[in-house]
């Protein structure tokens, strides 16, 4: 549950207006479903709201949303306070959520955020003085055979973590560059580092040797990558 | 091992582009008028015939239930199919790169099986978190628009078909078939009771059939090929291609297509680089996702990956996510991190559930320091008898299967670590 907003030292606005474009958005959303059950919008109109309004749902928001739909405000707060990836309170200009389910544990997901934390100086639960990095921790992201995994802002992931490409990622992020996200050692996507296993036919076609490119800084963890090349 | 001629999803690991273009090239999209010019009854035989069992982790034959749906509508409510692609199951990403790399199958299976059981209309369920996989699918919906594909006269059948595309917000729960209909309607995704049956009151109110994404995705191979063909791979009963999910201590963690009933160890050998350190290494295997029980060394040795060999060792295929421990794991923590898993992601509807999964967590929190009383064990033991089948829906029972797994293989890791705590103390 993502938590109360009534405790935190923070102002909600008192008005929330959905942007020009996001009003258009808002017609299209809710012309996919029959007509009367425009209540099916409200998740995809929270989504909209937080996009809109740096990654969080004011309750002024919330409101907006129940006149639009014509729904009770209390239903549009139950369903923005069931689900985890509605913010109900500011978080950082990054959010970085890590997973540290088992199968990201197995492959080292406490490590990384210990690295993070390091980096960062906060600890999970925590956003930096400058209001640049919040850390949480999640529950299993599904991306468990790039694991560990961590998701920024609830969009980009980032994938095949260690203690050195971390570092790389908050670096990057902390100059304003968005790093590339997907498997952070050169992996392609799904397949065995090693190379394909299957569909050899395809593999030839398309040029596929190894699934791991050269480490990009060489670092100890990333050499685990093979430098065979990867998609030509 | 599965030929690679006999694979559907020949670009699982996403080397050529998901547009419709490329996806025409391998295959998808090749004359399904003339699939549909067939008929709704044989697309339903061909899936029966196919042997076909749900891939979202229950294994329901998928032919039946789709005969469940009503031939026509006789008072005026439409049908629905509607698809989950709410993926959260820890280990499994199986249908994430299906989404993002071969979005037509799941377009034109959803297209299919939708006139199949008289549905005009679909909705696709994703997990929040898959925002690029899903700005990938509303791609493939779109292209597939644009070429009339679907929408109204889909593929010029005279059939008028629509394909929406809805996103959760992070909850495991909503991936259960009836908290995900109360989702998709706007409210806490909180399970129904069951009886009414999807198929007489879902979305709506109306009829539905919930399936899981790659069952959906698979369907227009079997269709053109043949349901005979789909079960002549794998055994008796569990049949056809999956994708398998390899994750934790192996030496190439992948995703690959395989032949149902192929033994866990050449699947973990053969395309995951084998386990780490070797296969003696091997502490133990969670063969099917989070709440599928764990299985130690000697049963991985010889266990073949179909619904009814994992059922016969008191395990589960689930949604096929293999995850691999080495002896360097600490198995009780591994298990107690699912434990927290299932306690954080109850929706708190059933007391049961609610009140015994933080209660089992919390125990589980002590039982990896050792900070317990051996009788403890028993208990969690008791504790998920009480939850299992006290609960609206099977979360509660997937809680209790972890732990349940745990203490069947590993009650001699347990004790020791209590007794070890207690020298500790006494020292």
């Amino acid at each position: 549950m993502s938590g109360s907003a009534h405790k935190a030292n923070f102002v909600q606005p008192k008005e929330f207006k959905f942007s020009k474009e996001n009003l258009k958005k808002i017609d299209e959303i809710v012309a996919k479903y029959p007509k009367g059950r425009q209540q099916s919008a409200v998740m995809p109109l929270l989504d909209l709201a937080q996009r809109q309004n740096d990654n969080w749902i004011p309750e002024a928001a919330m409101e907006e949303i129940a006149r639009i739909l014509d729904m009770p405000r209390i239903k549009v707060f139950e369903v923005a306070t069931f689900y985890t990836m509605y913010n109900l309170e500011p978080r950082g200009k990054h959010h970085l959520q890590f997973c540290t389910t088992t199968p990201c544990w197995l492959r080292g997901s406490s490590e990384v955020v210990g690295a993070c934390e390091k980096h960062l100086g906060i600890k999970l639960g925590e956003t930096t003085p400058d209001g640049m990095f919040t850390m949480t921790d999640v529950e299993c992201l599904g991306a468990c055979v790039n694991a560990p995994v961590l998701q920024r802002n609830g969009d980009e992931f980032y994938e095949d973590l260690n203690t050195e490409n971390i570092v790389e990622i908050l670096d990057n992020l902390k100059a304003g560059k968005m790093p590339e996200h997907g498997s952070q050692t050169g992996r392609i996507h799904a397949m065995g580092e090693a190379g394909p296993t299957t569909l050899l036919d395809m593999a030839k076609k398309n040029n596929i040797t190894a699934g791991g490119d050269a480490p990009k800084d060489g670092g100890k963890d990333g050499g685990k990558a093979k430098s065979k090349g990867k998609k030509k | 091992m599965l030929d690679d001629k006999d694979r559907i999803f020949t670009n699982l690991y996403g080397w050529e582009s998901p547009g419709l273009k490329e996806a025409k090239a391998r295959g998808d999209w090749d004359n399904t008028k003339a699939l549909l010019a067939k008929g709704r009854e044989w697309i339903i035989d061909e899936v029966k015939k196919s042997d076909l069992r749900g891939r979202g982790g229950a294994g329901f034959p998928t032919g039946m239930k789709w005969s469940f749906m009503p031939k026509e509508s006789k008072d005026g409510r439409p049908s629905y199919l509607v698809i989950n692609a709410d993926e959260s199951e820890p280990g499994t990403c199986k249908d994430r790169d299906i989404i993002r790399h071969d979005p037509h199958k799941i377009v034109e299976g959803a297209l299919l099986a939708s006139f199949a059981m008289g549905a005009h209309a679909s909705y696709i369920y994703i997990r929040g978190e898959f925002y690029h996989e899903a700005l990938a699918l509303q791609k493939a919906i779109d292209e597939a628009y644009d070429a009339g594909l679907i929408g109204k006269n889909a593929c010029g059948s005279g059939w008028d078909f629509d394909l929406y595309l809805h996103r959760g917000a992070g909850a495991y729960i909503c991936g259960e078939e009836t908290a995900l209909l109360n989702s998709l309607e706007g409210k806490k995704g909180m399970p129904r009771n069951k009886p009414p049956f999807p198929a007489g009151a879902g979305l709506y109110a109306c009829p539905t059939t919930v399936n899981n994404i790659e069952t959906i995705a698979v369907v227009p191979a079997i269709l053109r090929r043949g349901g005979d063909w789909f079960a002549s791979i794998g055994n008796e009963k569990n049949r056809g291609t999956k994708v398998f999910c390899i994750s934790g201590h192996v030496n190439n963690p992948c995703n690959v297509e395989e032949a149902m009933s192929i033994p866990l160890k050449e699947l973990v050998e053969k395309h995951a680089g084998g386990v780490r350190g070797g296969w003696d290494n091997l502490l133990a295997i969670i063969p099917g996702g989070s709440s599928t029980r764990v299985l130690p060394k000697d049963i991985c040795e010889t266990v073949l990956m179909d619904f009814d060999s994992l059922r016969a060792v008191n395990s589960s295929l689930g949604t096929a996510a293999v995850i691999v421990m080495d002896k360097s794991t600490d198995i009780i923590y591994a298990i107690a991190r699912l434990a927290r898993f299932y306690w954080h992601e109850s929706c708190g509807q059933c007391t049961p559930c609610r009140e015994g999964t933080g209660w089992m967590y919390r125990i589980m929190q002590r039982m990896v320091r050792g900070e317990a009383n051996i009788e403890e064990i028993d208990m969690l033991l008791d504790i998920g008898h009480e939850i299992e089948g006290h609960t609206i829906c099977a979360h509660g029972d997937a809680s209790a299967w972890p732990i349940q797994g745990l203490i069947n293989h590993f009650r001699p890791e347990m004790e020791k670590r209590i007794l070890e705590y207690r020298k500790q103390v006494a020292a």
